[in-house]
C-alpha cells in the first residue's frame, strides 16, 4: 500500500531540488525588467560612443543612476536564473553541474556588483 | 502520473527534429534561449564600459572605441535585436504563464507579432541612438 501522495514523492526532486521557487522568482525578475529595460536602454544608447563628460553627465543624474543600478541588479539576477536553467538542461555530470552552477552564481554577482559600483562612483562624482 | 518510469523519455531541448516537427513556435523558443545566453555576454561588455567610464577618460575612450568600432558596432546591433526579441518573446511567455494565448489559433499571430515588434523597436532604437 502506497501511503505517500504524488506530491510528497516528487517534492525536493528535479535538478535544482526547488524548481517552483526558482520558476516563480524568474517570472518576478522578468516582469521587473519590462519597464527597467525601456528606461535603461534609451539613455544608454545615446551615451554610447559619446564623450566621457557626456557619459558622466548621464549617470550623474539621480534618475538615470538609480535606473541603471536597478537594471544591473535585476538584470544580472535574471541572467543568473536563466543561465542556471540552461546549465541544468544540458550538463548531466553532477560534479561539473555543481561547479558550473557555483561559477554562474559568483560571476553574475561579481559583474552586477562591479557595474553597480561603477555607476555609484560616477553618480557620487568620484 | 506517479509511475516513476521517466528514464527513457526524450527531454525537451532534444525532442525537436527526431520526435517533434519544427515550426515557428519551437524555433522561436530556441531563439529565446540563444538570445538570453548571448545577452549575458553583452551584459559583461556593458559592465566593462561602465567600469571604464568610472575609471577615467583614457580607459573610457579605449573601451568605448572598441564598442563603437565596426566589429563592436556589429556586436551592439546584434545585441540590440537580441534584446528586443528576448523582451517581446519574454512578454509572450509571461502571457502563456498566465494561461492565456495558448490556443493553436493564437500561437502563430503572437509569434509574428513578436518578430514585427522586434524589428520596429530595433529600428527605432537605432534612430534614437543616432539622434543623441
Amino acid at each position: 500500500m502506497q501511503f505517500r501522495t504524488d506530491r510528497q514523492r516528487v517534492r525536493g526532486l528535479g535538478t535544482s531540488g526547488h524548481g517552483t521557487g526558482h520558476w516563480w522568482s524568474q517570472r518576478i525578475t522578468s516582469i521587473a525588467l519590462v519597464p527597467l529595460t525601456i528606461v535603461f536602454l534609451f539613455p544608454f544608447v545615446q551615451a554610447l560612443g559619446g564623450t566621457w563628460e557626456r557619459v558622466r553627465e548621464v549617470y550623474a543624474h539621480p534618475f538615470n543612476a538609480v535606473v541603471a543600478i536597478l537594471f544591473l541588479a535585476v538584470g544580472f539576477r535574471h541572467l543568473q536564473q536563466g543561465i542556471q536553467v540552461v546549465i541544468e538542461d544540458y550538463v548531466h555530470d553532477k560534479p561539473l553541474l555543481v561547479t558550473l552552477l557555483i561559477a554562474n552564481t559568483l560571476l553574475t554577482l561579481a559583474f552586477a556588483m562591479t557595474g553597480i559600483f561603477s555607476v555609484a562612483m560616477i553618480a557620487f562624482g568620484a | 502520473m506517479a509511475d516513476g518510469n521517466r528514464s527513457n523519455r526524450p527531454l525537451s531541448p532534444f525532442m525537436i527534429g527526431p520526435y517533434y516537427r519544427p515550426q515557428i513556435n519551437s524555433i522561436m523558443s530556441i531563439c529565446h534561449r540563444i538570445t538570453g545566453v548571448g545577452l549575458a555576454l553583452t551584459g559583461v561588455l556593458l559592465v566593462w564600459w561602465l567600469l571604464a567610464a568610472a575609471t577615467g577618460p583614457g580607459y573610457f575612450y579605449f573601451v568605448d572605441g572598441l564598442m563603437t568600432s565596426w566589429i563592436g558596432t556589429l556586436v551592439m546591433l546584434v545585441s540590440l535585436a537580441a534584446l528586443w526579441y528576448h523582451f517581446f518573446s519574454g512578454i509572450r511567455h509571461l502571457v502563456w504563464d498566465a494561461g492565456e494565448g495558448l490556443d493553436k489559433s493564437m500561437i502563430r499571430p503572437t509569434g509574428i507579432a513578436v518578430l514585427v515588434a522586434t524589428a520596429v523597436m530595433t529600428a527605432l532604437t537605432i534612430v534614437i541612438a543616432l539622434w543623441g
